[in-house]
């Protein structure tokens, strides 16, 4: 069934469509380190892509630079271009607000913020200027939904958002970015610290949302991958390796490193 | 949208405000010690005890109570890490790192450094009372090595426990018995962390002036036994700054340049005894 | 080792042992009433009102504290979420040296300074004329003392946030400011209150540096600009007289006692607070 839609997709695209994420010519440095060198790739508007690789290629730095949360790293250079519908994310005039509203962010473990349920959803919405009581309920209702989390804390909306279970928690977390309405999400690792079934419920939540949201995810876990992804990015020590349509990549990688870290050989 | 850039705005000077006002009342502090003191420094100050009627405005030094702080701040602070360092070694060596003895230990430790000098002196005051001590040196001295133990031992502590446990674990396996160990390994690895400790009660012990104000006494000789009472300079200061006479009023302000330079080189060596160990606890 | 580790835990309970047992006498002979709700200090007729000595040391710790507190709160604020690695490098030493200089310098410079301040400007300000040795000119000394404990305990309860959760917050699209206002206070509110009752506790203790600027008069100060007579005062100036007359020593370990609890007290609830923050982050 998933094979049959991969087959319908083209390859990445090269043209910078609307939706796209076109990064073009990134280095990132960390001090003197250079964690990300020449990255030029495409991301698809409306898929999910996942990039794999292992531990300290660049993985998150590459999904920090795309809502800029790595302006908030102390001594980091960041050359080149990320351009999003037609701006340059890195333009020094972007309006950063902007740019990070449209990207929900999933990270390794839940981080729900200190404070009820309803207001961590509502967080969001609020900073950006809705009050009414009656919006923010709707709001806070549907994206629960969206998560897949209302039912389960319907009735204790005001309770502190410690009090869930962890997959609970990350799915709170997907709520309350869903609640800005970004088009993108970014997932790092966003199911490393749950327990299976919680897993697999992210997971579905991603394979529902694809048609709505361009998902990209970091994962080391290559069966998720399998499972889930339309593309798949291959990086090692801050570059990019391979890049293509999942089955592709994973199938018959043409790249030896790929193969490697596909059989286990470098993780 | 524009009113939280203004309220961040706000803020952002108020937080730069805060942080250069916290700066200058120290350097505010420094430069009006140094102001008021200079004038008033001379040789015969730091070099000669109290003549007949030094409170009066006659001549003589405070050598008396530099030697007297040298001699409380110095006797606490050995006498002070003979009992600390065993008990940090204890804390890190024969109790794991992070047990409930090892941390009920410390956070009474952390309680006693947060008891007031002046609550030191007065149970200083009863003990000597109980024993039968008159107020002298060795009095002082007690009671500033009960205030200086818990900040030896914890100053002492958050070194140890950055040493490695594996190396800790290393020793053990090559056969050294747990008294080896403490001392080879441990002891090496934490001189730093002694130095440190040991600047620290120091520059805590001669600033010190409440917990030595019943128990040392104060005189205008330079003690030559134990049991003989001895001044100390925050004293001396406190004294000469009480008298009406403006000239040992002055020389208050300079006793006090004394011991500010004389707390300042402990701060400077004690920064440089720590360059490499970030996660220290500070003079605080 | 262990008979000296044990030691240093006994150590506690042998200062508060020691210190009920000299409070003993004045305790049977004195109704609880006359103790802490007399105003009456008259220790050769055997009247021992501790009351203005307690209201004066609280009045001055809270004018401390108010003073202090924001500042450092503000300071804590910049230094851990906006200032840069060399504006943290300079500042962090000289709060150290702030923290090492001793009270009888702070006491000093409260009189060179800040008793003038208070006397040529700050009472004509507000009408009235004063001596300059008041609560106002102990509370503000005193803020100055315990700016590094604050700061320093701040600054530790601020590294424990972690940084994904600053970032969940940016990733909504937050300000910093809004991150920081919402979130990170919110976040690390038991720790802020463990780090104001540390300092607290600190200013509460403190004896040189207040009784040198604070005026010691024995009244119920009501205004910040009239003076106060601190319980640490009481003791430290009271102890050449206390060994010749009847329970005055005895009056004067009480007041040690009442210190050392409320110390003791502050000091181990705000320690447990911060240590549960450092497990749970751990
Ligand atoms: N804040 C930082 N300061 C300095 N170097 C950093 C920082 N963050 C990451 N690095 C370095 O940059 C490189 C890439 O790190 P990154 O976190 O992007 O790796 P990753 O692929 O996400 O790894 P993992 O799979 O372990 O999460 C690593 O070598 C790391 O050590
Ligand atoms: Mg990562």
């Amino acid at each position: 069934m998933k094979k049959e839609t991969e087959i319908l997709v083209p390859l990445m695209t090269e043209v910078c469509d609307e939706g796209n994420i076109c990064v073009e010519g990134l280095n990132v440095y960390y001090g003197d380190r250079q964690a990300l060198k020449d990255i030029n790739i495409t991301l698809p508007a409306k898929k999910i892509t996942a990039i794999i690789g292992p531990s300290g290629c660049g993985k998150t730095t590459l999904l920090k630079c795309f809502n800029r949360l790595i302006d908030s790293i102390d001594g980091t250079k960041v050359t080149g271009k990320v351009m999003l519908n037609g701006e340059d994310i890195f333009d020094p005039h972007a309006d950063v607000i902007k740019i990070r509203k449209k990207m929900g962010l999933l990270s390794q473990r839940p981080y729900p913020l200190p404070m009820s349920i309803y207001d961590n959803v509502a967080y969001g919405p609020r900073i950006h200027g809705i009050r009414k009581k009656s919006e923010l309920n709707q709001i806070v209702e549907y994206y629960l939904r969206e998560a897949s989390l209302w039912d389960e804390v319907m009735d204790r909306l005001n309770t502190p958002a410690s009090g869930l279970s962890i997959g609970q928690q990350q799915r709170l977390c997907l709520a309350r970015g869903l609640a800005v309405k970004p088009e993108i999400i970014l997932g790092d690792e966003p199911t490393s610290a749950l327990d299976p079934i919680s897993s697999a419920h992210i997971e579905k939540k991603f394979v529902e949302f694809k048609n709505k949201y361009t998902i990209v995810m970091v994962t080391h876990i290559l069966r998720q991958a399998i499972r889930i992804a339309d593309y798949i990015i291959f990086m090692y020590l801050g570059e990019i390796i391979e890049h293509g349509p999942a089955h592709q990549v994973l199938d018959n990688p043409k790249d030896k490193r790929t193969s490697d870290y596909i059989k286990g050989i470098i993780s | 949208m524009n009113i939280n850039k203004v309220e961040e705005g706000i803020f952002k000077v108020l937080m730069k405000t805060s942080t250069l006002l916290v700066l200058v009342s120290l350097f505010l502090i420094i430069y009006s010690i140094l102001q008021k003191g200079l004038p008033s420094l001379s040789w015969a100050m730091i070099t000669q005890t109290p003549k007949g009627g030094f409170f009066l405005g006659k001549g003589g030094g405070i050598l008396n109570a530099i030697v007297g702080s040298l001699y409380l701040a110095g006797g606490s602070t050995i006498l002070g890490l003979f009992i600390s360092l065993p008990v940090a070694l204890y804390l890190n060596v024969y109790r794991t790192k992070t047990s409930q003895f090892a941390d009920f230990t410390r956070l009474c430790l952390d309680v006693l450094w947060g008891i007031p000098s002046i609550v030191y002196g007065a149970f200083g005051f009863a003990i000597m009372l109980l024993i039968g001590l008159k107020a002298s040196l060795l009095a002082g001295i007690i009671t500033l090595t009960l205030m200086v133990i818990p900040i030896m031992v914890r100053a002492m502590d958050e070194v140890i426990m950055t040493v490695p446990k594996g190396l800790i674990d290393a020793s053990y396996s090559l056969g050294a018995t747990k008294i080896e160990t403490s001392i080879k390994v441990v002891s090496k690895q934490v001189l730093p962390g002694i130095l440190t400790a040991v600047l620290i009660s120091f520059g805590r012990s001669i600033g010190d002036a409440a917990s030595v104000l019943f128990t040392s006494g104060f005189t205008d000789r330079i003690p030559t036994s134990l049991m003989q009472p001895a001044a100390n300079l925050p004293l001396a200061i406190f004294f000469q700054l009480s008298t009406p006479i403006p000239e040992v009023q002055d020389r208050a302000y300079a006793s006090a340049l004394v011991l500010t330079v004389i707390i300042l080189l402990i701060s400077i060596l004690s920064r440089i005894a720590t360059k490499k160990f970030t996660k220290h606890k500070s003079l605080v | 080792m262990k008979g000296l580790t044990y030691f240093s835990i006994a150590l506690l309970f042998l200062i508060l042992i020691g210190l009920i047992y000299k409070s003993v006498p004045i305790l049977k002979e004195t109704s609880f009433g006359n103790l802490f709700f007399s105003t009456e200090w008259q220790p050769l007729k055997m009247k021992f009102g501790l009351l203005p000595f307690i209201i004066s040391t609280l009045y001055v710790t809270i004018v401390a504290v108010v003073i202090s507190v924001p500042l450092c709160l503000l300071t804590a604020i910049y230094l851990s979420e906006y200032a840069d690695k060399r504006v943290i490098a300079f500042v962090n030493p000289l709060i150290d040296i702030l923290a090492g200089i001793p009270s009888v310098i702070f006491g000093i410079w409260g009189i060179i300074e800040v008793v003038p301040l208070v006397r040529d400007y700050i009472a004509p300000a507000f009408g009235t004329t004063s001596s300059g040795y008041t609560i106002l000119t102990g509370g503000i000394v005193l803020s100055i003392m315990i700016f590094p404990i604050i700061i320093h305990v701040l600054l530790e309860v601020f590294e424990t946030i972690p940084e994904d959760l600053k970032n969940a917050s940016l990733s909504v699209g937050a300000t910093k400011w809004q991150t920081v206002k919402l979130v990170i206070l919110r976040k690390a509110a038991p720790g802020v209150i463990s780090a104001i009752v540390l300092g607290l506790s600190r200013a509460f203790g403190e004896t040189l540096a207040v009784l040198m600027v604070v005026g010691n008069v024995i009244m119920i100060p009501i205004s910040p600009l009239d003076p106060g007579y601190p319980i640490t005062a009481l003791i430290a100036n009271n102890y050449g007289e206390m060994m010749s007359i009847p329970l005055y020593d005895s009056a004067l370990m009480l007041a040690s006692l009442i210190l050392f609890v409320i110390v003791l007290v502050f000091n181990f609830i705000s320690r447990r607070i911060l240590k549960n923050i450092e497990r749970k982050i751990a």
